[in-house]
């Protein structure tokens, strides 16, 4: 027996194809968004890994130094590098701003990691071009993604930078392009006030009697020079002696400095289950729009394809064609369709993912799973167009 | 091949309940022999599509009898159990447009009923080919229905109704479309394929151009039908 839909597909292919290029690009729209999900599942993942720690100690029941803000004073690692099971430690700070270049400036995670050398937590793992930061101030490594270069310089408040190094796949969980500099630089930038705030400040510091008393002279010199200076970090990372395990460590650390302390396990569930879990709600609320208006498009297609044919259907039942043999004509081509469609929606989306300003990964599990949705999609779809044809009565062939 | 061609005995068929019955055959007898082509005729509302429909086992009669060959189809509201089958394999159908599927070439419209029957493509084929070229239409064998000629496209569909060897084919305003001469020219065919297959043609028309080709021709009026002898030879 000859196959009625791949006969009619070759007739009208030209109609095929364009419907399925229509549809596919539905079909690559809804193919990027969920790589845009895992592309945030994966950035926060890169972060994490890429910072080299095993356990991050932020301020006591905070969520930080992520998904909350967190404030620790800048000589705790002291401490912390002194407990059991303790290799390598390191204070950090992370914000994100906007970062100037010339006329036009990037949104950027700015990230101070402390003096030292490559492979402490917080310094990024590895470069792409030029070297790690050396200098104490006004050196930066970035990402490549923020679209610096080598030896241009960048302005970060009122203090520019000179890039010296060029990292890859160093984001934040938004997916903001890192840019790293020294912790002090870090510091200064995250409490750094205009000229004017800073006077204003002072005059108020100076008209508080508490603080400019006249029989304690040094006092309001101390406060002042107090407020301008900021004594504080976001976190402080940990990576852990060998044959040490995290859980131990962490509620050694938890136990002895009353800080708060996550696990990679623990800060993987708070940036994927709690930052970017609103963010993967609305992208699955997007999924499933989009898989029922790709359904409803395919049945629409597949029903007007079917009322179009409804003469000759009824003339194939007429001459004894079996309903099941009509039933396959219209589920085989709504099935080519959506292979169609599937084939122009993977193709697009893996061009296009590299455009996207976020970081698009496409997983091979994701297209398998795509390709699944599709086919039952489309036989659900020709549900409709199948229960018309078998209403259609062969005496409509005959007339009167 | 076929039998006895068709015959149909008191053949009623009733539309609707109660008061509100409408008889559209009221007792049709008619008998077609093998190798006869008779025509149908009859003003619309006469029960010429009911009756039609009934032959081609589309639609049931409420009561009566049919025998197509050897075989009874329908006995006072018993019929034979598979009347998708029955079409396929035992009716032949010709209609005022050709209804070829759009996107099968010729061979293959004509080659489908065997296929759907269970034929294997090349013999379906084979079938197919030699009806065509006893249709001259062989030559147009590749092509598609849309780009053969309303007399072609009307060739083939006797090729599609014939290729079962049915004891029967119903033909349906079969030259409506056509001029004179295409019209003759598929009357002759009709004729030509009936007496070398012997199958039972009944032919619905209006056509004042092929009713004088009749030998026998019924008249239907109101639900019964009356014979009538042709003026025809059928071009013999």
């Amino acid at each position: 027996m000859i196959s009625l839909a791949g006969r009619d597909i070759l007739h009208a292919w030209g109609k095929f194809v364009f419907t399925g290029i229509g549809l596919g690009l539905l079909i690559g729209v809804t193919l990027t968004m969920a790589g845009v999900y895992r592309g945030m599942v994966d950035d926060a993942r890169v972060l994490l890994d890429n910072s080299g720690a095993d356990l991050w100690v932020v301020q006591r029941d905070t969520l930080g130094p992520y998904a909350e803000s967190s404030s620790l004073h800048d000589d705790v690692w002291r401490g912390v590098r002194g407990l059991p099971g303790v290799a390598r430690v390191a204070n950090v700070t992370y914000l994100t701003m906007q970062v100037r270049q010339g006329e036009r400036d990037v949104r950027a995670m700015v990230t101070g990691i402390t003096a030292g050398e490559p492979g402490l937590p917080g310094w990024p793992p590895r470069l792409v071009a030029g070297r790690q930061i050396t200098r104490g101030h006004f050196e930066a490594v970035a990402d490549v993604a923020s679209g610096f270069k080598l030896g241009e310089r960048i302005q970060i408040r009122r203090n520019a930078y000179r890039v010296v190094g060029l990292t890859r796949r160093m984001v934040s969980s938004s997916g903001d392009p890192m840019v790293f500099i020294p912790l002090r630089d870090a510091q200064e930038a995250q409490f750094l006030k205009d000229n004017e705030a800073i006077r204003q400040e002072r005059r108020r510091t100076a008209d508080n009697p508490a603080f400019n008393r006249p029989g304690v002279p040094g006092l309001l010199d101390a406060v002042i020079n107090s407020q301008s200076s900021n004594p504080y970090v976001n976190a402080v990372l940990v990576q852990l002696a060998p044959g040490h395990a995290a859980a131990t460590v962490a509620d050694s650390i938890r136990r002895w400095k009353r800080l708060t302390v996550y696990t990679r396990p623990q800060m993987e569930e708070i940036l994927v289950g709690k930052l970017i879990a609103t963010s993967a709600r609305q992208i699955g609320m997007f999924l499933v729009i989009l898989a029922i208006v790709s359904a409803a498009i395919v049945a629409f297609i597949i029903y007007t394809l079917t009322l179009g044919k409804i003469r000759e259907i009824a003339v194939l039942k007429l001459i004894g064609t079996r309903n099941r043999t009509i039933a396959a004509l219209i589920l085989q081509q709504a099935i080519a369709l959506g292979v169609i469609g599937f084939a122009v929606g993977k193709i697009t989306a893996t061009f296009w993912a590299p455009v996207f300003p976020k970081y698009v990964l496409l997983l091979p599990l994701d297209s398998v799973i795509g390709f699944g949705a599709v086919v039952v999609i489309c036989v659900l779809a020709s549900v409709i167009a199948i229960r018309a044809a078998l209403k259609v009565d062969p005496a409509e062939a005959i007339g009167g | 091949m076929s039998g006895k061609g068709i015959r149909i005995e008191g053949l009623t068929k009733r539309y609707g309940r109660g008061d509100t019955a409408v008889d559209a055959l009221k007792g049709v007898d008619m008998q077609v022999a093998p190798g006869e082509v008779v025509g149908l005729i009859g003003p619309s509302g006469s029960g010429k599509s009911t009756l039609l429909k009934c032959l081609g086992a589309v639609i049931e009669p409420t009561a009566g009898r049919m025998i197509l060959g050897d075989e009874v189809i329908y006995d006072d509201g018993w019929r034979v159990g598979d009347l998708r089958a029955l079409r396929r394999d035992r009716i032949g159908f010709v209609f005022q447009a050709p209804y070829l599927i759009p996107f099968l070439d010729v061979t293959d419209n004509v080659a489908l009923l065997p296929m759907l029957a269970g034929q294997p493509n090349a013999e379906s084929r084979r079938r197919a080919l030699e009806l065509l070229q006893g249709l001259d239409v062989q030559h147009r064998a590749r092509a598609m229905p849309s780009q053969l000629s309303g007399g072609e496209q009307q060739r083939v569909a006797i090729a599609r109704g014939l290729v079962n060897r049915p004891p029967v084919i119903l033909a349906d305003e079969p030259t409506a479309p056509l001029d004179s001469e295409r019209a003759l020219g598929v009357m002759r065919i009709l004729n030509r394929m009936a007496r070398r297959f012997e199958t039972a043609i009944i032919v619905v028309t209006h056509d004042e151009k092929i009713i004088p080709t009749f030998r026998r021709i019924y008249h239907i009026r109101d639900g019964v039908t009356y014979e009538e002898a042709g003026q025809g030879r059928g071009f013999d």
